[in-house]
């Protein structure tokens, strides 16, 4: 191997610069559509209306911002969403962690034959569950609420909980084993030891369901009725359905649905990158 | 004795994970249960189901909506799956390599994933709009010719939802990228004194290395492409002349547009049935292909 280094450097230059041109080129295309979204939003209509495409707007006009603003209540959605999100991300983190740590951290006979059933509840499709699912919220009054969008975040879903058995697992049982000893309880285990060495993870899980309740729009589409009660994920659509060829209007309203995420994004990259390679951990 | 402390153990697992279990019997098994009695009913939700037996069953295999809707899904699985499988990895081989500046790459790349997809069907409306939209202006500047009609056109319809579909490839390439960074370097290193090509390479040692994350992968897109709903609702809402109704959009327009409930519920068992049997053909031809090295080393 060592000698090959030095007979391989000059090669390798060139191939960086290569490695380079190859990478720019691919950026460029997946940069692209975030590019044309966030330029059309900044054109006057005279300039989004014309073939061949104006790449980039003569000067930045923010009427469009206004109008979308205006058309989709956007604050009143904003704050529905964040409500929403919240409470999820509330659910979630709670009920997962306790759920994951009963399939982990505490040893019991028919334990990992149930935790086979959590794996199996994944690969049912939403479609099969849906439709007596909305029937049960029917009867208990809670469409038009947001309560069938949170609800069943409580009650430990199935890959939050896969996500930290997983990261649980990695966390040495002597230091279980030792406060056993010293007369703890399972539940300050659970509290007092696991929960604080599993922050990386619940952070990763804060983040998944934050995303995921952001984005989700078959939910809200059937159980949000009254235009008051949309998440902005609907307030897009609604303003699609109601104004078809407003294309600088659609085009700033959904970079303001989609720049929260992004910005989210930005702080919290780590998270995202050790969630990733959390989902590729082995059982 | 033993027993006594086994009895204390099993009593604390299963409190730690009753919110499981009762979401499990509630949100789950119940739900899984009654949409099979449902499948057997007429139902539109204001007046009580009126059991009708395998009525609903038989009315879909004449429905020739039913017929397209399948068609359509398969037709967007049999290009959507392998295309975004070896797109995916590619993309993953490219973020692999070892240059300055690959955090940013990798956020770059990252970033359509994460996009709401709402917001992202709009993109890719404007962006293939056929009068105004950037890619004609592209393919005019290039070729000096008008570009297709893109989800205007029957024909072209599904391949653009398969070509948006390829945008989003950021969150499965990383999960590609991390497997990759488990292949031992080794194994490189000895077909490099071999002489192996970077193809070679690629295809003797990287592929059957990862095949297992594949299967994953090939899995849950089997899984995600009959539930496929949302860009097609938003950008088509099943056209032009049906081509782009897949079926999860044709169970939704039954179950909340038709108020068909009973036979939204039936499509649903189908869907679910030809999940289960497709995904078992998958494991069991995967034993052929799929090396699970870590279990001997």
């Amino acid at each position: 191997m060592s000698e090959g280094v030095k007979v391989m450097h000059h090669q390798k230059t060139t191939s960086r610069v290569l490695n380079h041109l190859v990478l720019i080129f691919f950026a460029a295309l997946f940069a692209l559509p975030l590019f044309w979204l966030i330029s059309t939003s900044l054109k006057p209509n005279t300039e989004i209306f014309v073939f061949p495409p104006k790449w980039i707007p003569s000067q930045v006009f923010w009427g469009h911002y206004k109008t979308a603003i205006q058309f989709i209540p956007f604050f009143r959605y904003l704050s529905n969403t964040i409500l929403i999100c919240a409470s999820s991300v509330l659910g979630s983190v709670i009920s997962a962690s306790l759920v994951a740590y009963g399939f982990s951290r505490i040893a019991w006979p028919e334990r990992d034959a149930i935790f086979v059933v959590v794996i199996a509840t994944m690969m049912i499709p939403f479609a099969v569950t849906m439709i007596p699912m909305f029937v049960v919220f029917n009867k208990l009054r809670w469409i038009n609420t947001f309560k069938p969008l949170v609800a069943p975040t409580y009650f430990g879903p199935a890959f939050y909980v896969f996500l930290l058995r997983q990261f649980f697992m990695t966390i040495p049982l002597e230091l279980s084993d030792a406060a056993r000893i010293d007369g703890a309880s399972e539940f300050f285990i659970y509290r007092a030891i696991v929960l604080p060495l599993a922050r990386p993870a619940l952070a990763v899980v804060a983040l998944f369901q934050f995303i995921g309740s952001w984005n989700d729009f078959l939910g809200p589409l059937i159980y949000l009725r009254s235009t008051e009660k949309y998440t902005l994920a609907l307030g897009l659509q609604q303003f699609r359905s109601a104004l078809l060829t407003e294309w600088g209007g659609l085009m700033a309203a959904s970079t303001l649905v989609t720049l929260p995420i992004v910005i989210l994004f930005f702080f919290t990259q780590r998270t995202f990158i050790q969630g990733i390679s959390l989902t590729g951990i082995k059982g | 004795m033993a027993s006594a402390a086994v009895k204390k153990r099993r009593i604390q697992g299963l409190l730690f994970i009753s919110p499981w279990l009762i979401g499990f019997l509630a949100f789950t098994l119940y739900p899984f249960i009654s949409s099979i009695y449902y499948s057997m009913t007429a139902y539109d939700v204001i007046s009580p189901p009126e059991f009708i037996g395998l009525e609903n069953y038989v009315n879909m295999a004449e429905d020739p909506l039913v017929r397209k809707a399948l068609y359509n899904t398969f037709y967007y699985a049999v290009f959507a799956i392998p295309l975004s499988t070896i797109w995916g990895i590619c993309v993953a081989l490219l973020l692999n390599l070892k240059v300055r500046g690959m955090t940013l790459y990798r956020t770059l790349f990252y970033i359509p994933s994460i996009v709401p997809v709402v917001a992202s069907s709009m993109v890719w409306l404007w962006l293939l709009n056929p009068q105004y939209g950037i890619i004609n202006g592209l393919i005019y500047l290039f070729f000096n010719h008008p570009g297709p009609g893109w989800f205007a056109d029957p024909k072209l319809s599904k391949m653009s939802l398969v070509f948006m579909s390829l945008w989003g490839i950021g969150q499965t390439a990383l999960i590609y990228l991390a497997s990759l960074q488990d292949v031992p370097e080794s194994l490189y290193e000895s077909a490099d004194l071999d002489g192996a090509t970077t193809l070679q390479k690629v295809i003797h040692i990287t592929v059957p290395m990862i095949s297992p994350v594949i299967l994953f992968n090939v899995i849950m897109g089997l899984i995600g492409t009959f539930q496929y709903f949302t860009q097609a609702y938003i950008m088509t809402g099943g056209g032009p002349a049906d081509s782009t109704l897949f079926y999860a959009l044709y169970l939704y327009n039954n179950a909340f547009n038709f108020f068909k409930m009973g036979y939204a519920s039936a499509m649903a068992w189908l869907m679910f049935l030809v999940i289960f049997v497709m995904t078992a053909l998958t494991f069991k031809a995967s034993s052929r292909f799929v090396y699970y090295g870590g279990e001997t080393r």
